[in-house]
């Protein structure tokens, strides 16, 4: 059933590669605009590298967060879930994934070519596309709770930065502390591992979390 | 019969009652619907037509009142009860942007009922699709759209409908064929509760009329 859900997003993605494409060129502008705007001076660069990519990546990610039950709330979809004997938290797991998919892996795939940017060595390179990979689905799975809150808001967009942003932070500091660690010459592992707690805990939690907050939006 | 388990499916609500803001939709609304019967539920624009449908599929928790399938609570019941109804609201959870099979088969999957293309493409011509299978639902007009979500009448095997205003922008032919689909689901001991502003004439079943005011 799951299934069924992934492969009836990324289809409607496939058909509407223009929101796609939107969030990654942000991520891209926005990661390029630093080098611009704070001179070309390579140590300063190096240092920041990580936190320019993570702070837009977790724009990127929330930009679209919106779309994610909107349009099926607009068109009578989502009343069809909460309604459908296949219980909702698998529906809204499977929503998740498929957000993932057609945002975050675009921009884990970004992130060591705009890495370079920056004059990142490769093992960091290498850090900071990994420690993406364990984030970005985080951001998902974190973001579909706020999505669902604010369904059907007026405003809704500008509210669910507020909501989401905070509950990203700790996957900052510890996705940017990965690779800034990494640079440094000191180990990366106890990031990850925190990373990886982020993430079950975030798969156990988000899609009960979300279906609550969507039978409210939509009672 | 409204507490206990009973051995005969049906639908009862008691003392419903649904407040939307100030305003008191209904209150003390009680019926009950056997195997088999058809129930309309009429009355002017904002008389709480939808909100009664809402509450009765589900979707949202009346102020007071309790709602049974066989004697059980629908709330104790959940995915059960959600397994023998099907409920179609006036937005039908079309997507421009997939092909009319695409729309059916994922609308039915999400119903738990899973259907292959050759049984969507069948659904599709049976309800005057034949040809429009594969043109994206951006494409097709209202009423067509409309014959899309109304498919899946002909492929669920759940017993309780709940259709929330089906005949609009139907033409003729489709309201007579969408008649034949539901007194098929009655003649096999179905229920049905529909909302409607068009006369359906039904000589053969046992039809309740329920008009809010």
């Amino acid at each position: 059933m799951i299934w069924w859900i992934i492969k009836r997003d990324l289809l409607l993605a496939m058909r509407r590669r223009s929101d796609v494409l939107t969030t990654l060129f942000f991520f891209v502008i926005v990661v390029s605009l630093f080098p611009l705007g704070v001179g070309p001076e390579a140590s300063i660069l190096r240092i920041m590298a990580s936190g320019v990519v993570w702070v837009a990546a977790l724009l990127a990610s929330m930009l679209s967060l919106g779309r994610m039950f909107s349009s099926d709330y607009a068109d009578g979809t989502l009343e069809q879930m909460l309604l459908s004997p296949v219980s909702l938290s698998a529906l809204v797991m499977g929503k998740a994934i498929s957000h993932w998919l057609v945002t975050g892996v675009p921009l884990v795939l970004m992130a060591s070519v705009l890495g370079i940017q920056y004059g990142l060595p490769v093992e960091a390179l290498i850090v900071l596309t990994l420690s993406l990979l364990l984030g970005t689905p985080v951001l998902s799975l974190i973001g579909a709770i706020g999505a669902a809150l604010t369904l059907g808001l007026r405003g809704g967009g500008v509210l669910v930065s507020i909501l989401v942003l905070p509950l990203y932070i700790p996957v900052l500091i510890f996705g940017a502390g990965a690779v800034e660690a990494s640079t440094a010459g000191m180990g990366f592992g106890a990031h990850f591992s925190i990373l990886g707690a982020f993430l079950l805990v975030s798969i156990v939690f988000s899609p009960w979390a979300t279906a609550a907050s969507l039978r409210i939006s939509m009672g | 019969m409204t507490t206990g388990q009973s051995p005969i499916e049906m639908l009862t609500a008691r003392n419903l009652e649904c407040i939307r803001g100030e305003h008191r939709l209904f209150s003390n609304l009680s019926f009950s619907v056997n195997p088999g019967e058809l129930m309309f539920v009429g009355g002017p624009n904002g008389s709480g037509k939808t909100s009664l449908l809402r509450l009765l599929c589900g979707l949202s928790l009346p102020d007071d009142g309790e709602i049974y399938w066989n004697g059980t609570d629908i709330r104790e019941l959940g995915g059960d009860y959600r397994n023998v109804m099907t409920y179609l609201g006036h937005l039908g959870g079309i997507k421009d942007d997939l092909t009319a099979i695409e729309n059916l088969r994922i609308s039915c999957a999400l119903a738990g009922c899973e259907i292959d293309e050759d049984q969507a493409a069948d659904a599709l011509r049976q309800i005057g699709l034949a040809g429009r299978e594969m043109l994206p639902a951006r494409v097709l007009s209202q009423g067509q759209r409309r014959r899309v979500a109304l498919a899946r009448l002909l492929v669920t095997r759940t017993k309780l409908w709940i259709l929330d205003e089906p005949l609009t922008a139907l033409d003729v032919a489709a309201v007579e064929l969408i008649k034949g689909i539901l007194e098929h689901n009655l003649a096999k001991g179905g229920m049905v509760i529909m909302t409607t502003h068009q006369e359906l004439v039904m000589s053969t079943v046992t039809v309740h009329h329920l008009v809010l005011s």
